[in-house]
């Protein structure tokens, strides 16, 4: 059973993987475009004309990349190792 | 990879949330100013919590009924998850709350009922490191995890909804109708929510994995 199930392509994931998240950002795309109405409750707009705020969002996403990668790369270590435990 | 779809999941959800979270358009409100993007990280730390004390719970009563070592630590790893994400959420809320309220901690229903339940899972820790034998140790802990969270979960939710608050979801509100009425901001939460939740499982399952391979290494060396 479980030989049948051939893991796909690592090219067709990723693109399996764009569509996903084009799918989720598409929908916002709209949102970000509207203009911000003036005369209200003050918002980080200087950070964001200044081009600074992507800045942090390029922080946030390394930051949270890098731990993700670990929480990978850790899962991987263990599947060899209880593989290891297994065939021993 | 047919096993490990929803961790690619997360990966993709929570960078998502990073970058949907804090340029996506939110609603401007007084006081809350661009801290309503908290919504995105603080609330989801709740969610992701009480899913995984929930299994924590259902491994607790599966181990009462077939007392073996894996569900034991699949219930106790699943709390400790649990524990690590409330603890954030409360951390994290008390920072919001400098800003918006101005004072780290207000004597607020909402509040304190969490600490208290924050607290009762804190002793499920204690509990469980002061006994020696481990089949005593997972009756008792499995028993203590379940009346936690019969304790918790009306600290959590029902309580605060029966008094004032400040806290929005308690006293009387319901929980997100102010915000949610923002679709912009539904697109980013729901996945938010999703995301974190999925994250906690996966932290969750790799201390599991981890103590399985302890206890099999252990038992091997006693063989």
């Amino acid at each position: 059973m479980k030989s049948k199930l051939r893991s796909p392509a690592p090219g067709a994931l990723i693109r399996k993987g764009l569509l996903l998240l084009l799918a989720l950002l598409l929908p916002v795309w709209q949102a970000l475009a509207q203009q911000a109405p003036g005369g209200q409750p003050e918002m980080a707009e200087a950070m964001r004309q200044n081009g600074k705020i992507y800045v942090v969002v390029v922080v946030i996403v390394v930051v949270l990349a890098g731990l993700l990668l670990f929480l990978i790369s850790l899962d991987r270590k263990l599947s060899r190792l209880e593989k290891e435990v297994r065939d021993e | 990879m047919k096993k490990n779809w929803w961790k690619a999941l997360t990966v993709i959800l929570l960078l998502y949330v990073a970058v949907a979270g804090l340029l996506v358009p939110v609603p401007r409100l007084a006081i809350l100013n661009e801290s309503i993007r908290n919504l995105y990280f603080h609330v989801p730390m709740w969610f992701g919590m009480t899913a995984i004390l929930i299994a924590s719970v259902y491994y607790s009563v599966r181990y009462l009924r077939t007392p073996t070592a894996e569900f034991d630590i699949k219930a106790h790893e699943a709390a400790r998850t649990g524990i690590l994400m409330g603890c954030v959420g409360l951390v994290t809320g008390s920072i919001w709350a400098r800003y918006t309220w101005g004072a780290w901690w207000t004597n607020d229903p909402k509040l304190n009922g969490a600490a208290v339940a924050m607290l009762i899972y804190g002793a499920y820790l204690v509990l469980r490191s002061s006994f020696t034998d481990e089949q005593q140790r997972a009756r008792v802990s499995s028993i203590y995890n379940i009346f936690a969270f019969a304790v918790a979960m009306p600290l959590f939710y029902v309580l605060p909804r029966l008094t004032d608050s400040l806290h929005p979801g308690a006293g009387g509100n319901p929980a997100f109708a102010r915000y949610d009425l923002d679709s912009d901001m539904r697109l980013v939460f729901y996945p938010a929510v999703i995301g974190w939740t999925l994250l906690a499982f996966w932290v969750a399952q790799l201390a599991t994995r981890i103590s399985v391979l302890k206890l099999k290494v252990y038992e091997k060396q006693i063989a």
